[in-house]
């Protein structure tokens, strides 16, 4: 701080920061890619003045006194400024000198960050990195009773169905008499969960609908990816890819307009509609688009003027209760298709998840339902909202699957879990546990973004920033300067790699425990965890 | 491993011939138990074909209990086979007080229904008793159906054949399953012995079904009072067999069709792809997974073979008109039809399913390819 500043009460040292820039004056040629690349402005040309004193030793030689100037990089300090730890710094510099180093004491900014008493917003999801699904184990081997399947060698059915399935009875009436059958897909279990156009970047969303076709068309894997609430590029939607596509709709209902008129031209239904009422980020509010990311494209998309924060209302305005809420939405929908297109709606997990689902178990019409826990991401929210608020997935989930089992119809609607799936890496891991809970298949969304884009959002707090459109990866940045950082080729490339590896990664875990079949939804005997009391509560093995 | 045979004769024959079989594939199982299955009986219940035959262990307490609800009911017995044990049993069984064998005669207040409802009301007697002797162990109920008989122990199964001296009491049966099995589950219950049997169905598994939990739960939630037990994973064979014929009404080359379900590419070509993939789809709860070869029965004398989706585990069928035999292994057939014609031979595979009619001509192969027998 300079000699005339002043302290104010949020004042803060830089020591008070969550991360702090180490620079190296040795190595640091001042080339200034690293101010120049740093999304928030945290570091600047630093001028440093030091006067010296020498003073010889006899009395022939008087003392001197000289000054010298040397540039380097300073660390800002006020909270508008603080660094976020993106290390994109240290990404661009070529001498390797200069880093973020992350705060081991607790910071001050976090009393400092609402200024104007706006509380603090922010993208990325809870700042907690444990999670429950990582310490569930597969306890089941087959060795000596079986055996063992080959993960490299045999054939492995781990499609799952999306859509609402008949009783065995009545699906076989129904199939006598020429009834309506509800539209049944059959998807691979792990699907691309909703990330908006506009949200993302263009192209990071050409990149992901790249990858999931070529999955498609020369993989032979049926990946399925949801839009998110932002509406779908038209050319998109008149297009054949769109079948691989699942159309959200949200309570701000943006893209619709333009979703609805393409209707009498697709070439392709959809894969399915989901109707989102919750988020597990941010249980209870809406969607937010901050206006950074309201560009010309953006706007026309949704069908809103540009530069406008676009929230969506908490709830669906037009409806009052769960009745009509859910029913009637679910029967519009399905009418827009012609009842050829399976409709479910996703809610955020909450103890009240429970009466949503036996709602939905008499509604025909009712294709399945998507939980998504507390550990969901999110492009913007409020930080109270995103640490504080929800319900963990796993109970949640093996609730709602226990609840379906009592009265018989475990495999009529099919459940979707999301939420913190791959949180710490473990994508397949995750996965497969919560399968073994219940659930028909899995939502992902930011394990998607880190794994095919490089996000480098943490739970530890890093970079999170995706709301204000200065994603320095250009993933999450409407600006054309910064998303052309982002290659979509290379996009595409990784999500067909991350995928292919999590389909090894599930046989693997699939053949010791000799399931190749089906996927084995609800096979909870295979699971242990060496929690008592979690064992108890999700109804499998306490493993010590 | 267990090890499995099954044969089906136009001339009744001792159940020690099955056991003979199972000895000369010992090497495949330890000993630790047999099961027995025997329908379509001879000997001295071939006159009484309509009498629903009681079989089960129980103890002298257990016995009177059993009197007492069955006289309640107005059950009158028609028939007793009384098994006469040497004073010690071979090393490893438990002595028993009874191996009762007792046919019935309805109730009077019975006369008047329908066979089926008769049938429902057996299912209700065997599941009530099984219930009375679950406390103290008195009283393990196998069967009660008419013309079927069913002997499980724990033992070494051709030991325990000559200590009860099946051959003397004159049992024999046209049709006869058996199992020598491999105790994979340590905790002896004879009600996880194969093989099981459900209102006129019966099936015994070599194998493990790996999706046991989710096939169960589904049963389980089927509203049905029978789906119980569950001692063995396997024994959701049964059940199921028991679900898609009463239930969904489907012929039995279904059954594999259910369990197994053709892979989506060869259920796209097929010529009943779009009711293969409804049951494919609605019946997604039932199919079973890892290593399993099926043998079964129908309450129409039906003896049937199915392998599961990879063919993990060994299975044969030979013989020649009016006898069929299928087996675990080839050395159970030779014991018991040296004469037949060995190139005949045939090993389902993992697509097929091989069965022999209650007229014993011949071994049908269905294979998941074909078309469906009946349309569902
Ligand atoms: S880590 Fe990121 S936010 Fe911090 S100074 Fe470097 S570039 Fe800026
Ligand atoms: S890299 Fe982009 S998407 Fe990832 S946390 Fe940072 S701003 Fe958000």
């Amino acid at each position: 701080m300079s000699a005339n500043g002043q302290i104010i009460p949020s004042s803060l040292s830089i020591s008070d920061l969550p991360w702090q820039i180490r620079w190296d004056q040795d190595k640091c040629t001042l080339c200034g890619s690293c101010t120049a690349v740093c999304p928030v402005n945290a570091i600047e040309l630093g001028v440093f003045r030091k006067r010296e004193i020498t003073a010889g030793l006899g009395l022939a030689e008087k003392p001197s006194s000289s000054q010298s100037i040397r540039y380097g990089i300073r660390q800002r300090t006020s909270p508008a400024y603080a660094c976020v730890g993106c290390a994109m710094c240290s990404m661009v510099c070529p001498n390797d000198a200069i880093s973020p180093v992350r705060n081991d004491g607790s910071d001050k900014l976090r009393y400092h960050i609402n200024q104007g008493g706006q509380p603090r917003s922010r993208g990325g999801r809870r700042n907690d990195p444990s999670g429950l699904l990582d310490q569930i184990k597969f306890i089941r081997i087959s060795m000596l009773t079986d055996p063992a399947l080959d993960a490299g060698r045999h054939t492995f059915d781990v499609n799952t169905l999306l859509g609402r399935v008949l009783e065995p009875r009545d699906a076989l009436k129904h199939q006598r008499e020429h009834g309506w059958m509800p539209p049944v897909r059959e998807i691979y279990p792990l699907v691309i969960g909703g990330m908006s156009f506009g949200a993302l970047s263009p192209t990071m969303w050409e990149g992901l609908q790249m990858g999931v076709a070529y999955l498609n068309e020369e993989m032979g894997m049926p990946v399925r990816i949801c839009t998110g609430e932002g509406g779908c590029p038209p050319r998109l939607l008149r297009s054949r890819f769109l079948k691989y596509v699942i159309l959200q709709i949200a309570s701000g209902y943006f893209g619709w307009d333009e979703i609805i008129h393409a209707i009498p031209e697709m070439k392709e239904d959809p894969c399915a509609i989901e109707i989102k009422y919750g988020q597990g980020a941010k249980p209870g509010d809406g969607g937010l688009l901050m206006w950074h990311k309201v560009n010309r494209l953006i706007a026309a998309i949704r069908g809103v003027p540009e530069r406008v924060s676009l929230p969506s209302p908490p709830t669906h305005q037009t409806q009052y209760s769960i009745e009509e809420s859910v029913a009637k939405m679910i029967q519009s929908m399905s009418m827009a298709w012609g009842f050829r297109v399976p409709v479910y709606p996703k809610i955020s997990a909450t103890s009240t998840s429970l009466a949503v689902l036996n709602n939905l178990t008499r509604n025909p019409y009712a294709a399945g339902l998507a939980i998504d826990g507390e550990d969901g991401g999110t492009g913007a929210a409020y930080n109270v909202s995103m640490n504080h608020m929800g319900h963990p997935i796993a109970s949640n989930l093996r609730d709602c699957y226990l609840n379906l089992v009592k009265v018989g119809k475990q495999n009529e609607i099919p459940l979707f879990a999301g939420g913190g799936v791959g949180k710490n890496g473990n994508l397949a891991a995750n996965a497969a546990a919560l399968i073994m809970m219940g659930a028909s298949g899995v939502q992902t969304g930011k394990y998607i973004m880190q794994a095919a884009a490089g996000c480098l959002g943490s739970e530890q707090d890093r970079c999170n920033i995706c709301n204000i459109g200065l994603c320095p990866k250009g993933i999450a940045s409407q600006d054309p300067r910064i998303y052309r950082r982002l290659d979509a080729e290379k996009v595409a490339e990784r999500v067909v790699d991350l995928y292919l590896a999590f389909d090894m990664e599930l046989r693997k875990i699939l053949a010791p425990l000799g399931r190749s079949t089906s996927l084995p939804i609800g096979m909870s005997d295979a699971l242990g965890i060496n929690d008592y009391h979690a064992a108890e509560r999700l109804g499998i093995r306490y493993v010590v | 491993m267990c090890r499995l045979f099954a044969v089906t004769s136009d001339t009744p024959l001792s159940p020690m011939k099955a056991l003979e079989a199972l000895d000369a594939m010992r090497e495949g199982h330890d000993g630790s138990g047999v099961g027995l299955f025997m329908r379509d009986l001879g000997g001295p219940f071939a006159a009484i074909k309509g009498a629903p035959i009681l079989s089960g262990i129980f103890t002298d307490a257990g016995l009177k209990k059993l009197d007492t609800l069955m006289m309640d009911i107005g059950f009158m017995t028609k028939y007793r086979m009384g098994i006469q044990l040497p004073e010690t049993p071979p090393a490893g069984t438990p002595p028993r007080d009874i191996y009762l064998i007792r046919a019935y005669d309805y109730p009077r207040t019975w006369e008047n229904l329908a066979e089926e409802e008769k049938h429902r009301r057996l299912l209700k007697v065997r599941l009530q008793l099984r219930e009375m002797g679950e406390a103290e162990g008195d009283m393990i109920v196998f069967s009660f159906w008419p013309d079927v008989i069913m002997i499980k122990e724990i033992g070494d199964p051709l030991t325990v054949g000559r200590y009860m001296d099946l051959d003397r009491h004159g049992i024999t049966a046209r049709i006869i399953m058996a199992q020598g099995r491999q105790n994979t589950n340590y905790a002896i219950n004879l009600y996880a012995c194969h093989p099981f049997f459900l209102e006129g169905f019966a099936t015994m598994t070599n194998g493990e079904n790996t999706a046991f939990i989710p096939v169960k739960e589904f049963l389980e939630s089927r509203g049905f009072d029978g789906y119980i037990g569950f001692q063995s994973d396997s024994e959701v064979f049964v059940h199921i067999l028991h679900y898609i014929s009463t239930f969904l009404d489907l012929p039995l080359d279904a059954y594999k069709h259910i369990i197994t379900p053709l892979p989506d590419e060869a259920l796209n070509s097929h010529a009943d792809a779009s009711v293969l993939r409804i049951l494919k789809q609605s019946c997604r709860r039932l199919i079973i997974d890892g290593p399993n070869c099926i043998i079964g029965n129908l309450p129409d004398g039906t003896l049937f073979m199915a392998q599961d989706s990879k063919k993990l585990r060994p299975g044969i069928v030979g013989g020649k008109p009016g006898v069929w035999a299928f087996s675990s292994e080839v050395c159970g057939l030779d014991t018991v039809i040296p004469d037949r014609d060995k190139s005949k031979d045939f090993q389902p595979m993992h697509l097929d399913m091989a069965m022999v009619g209650p007229d014993r001509k011949e071994v049908k192969v269905c294979r998941q390819t074909d078309r469906l027998s009946r349309q569902a």
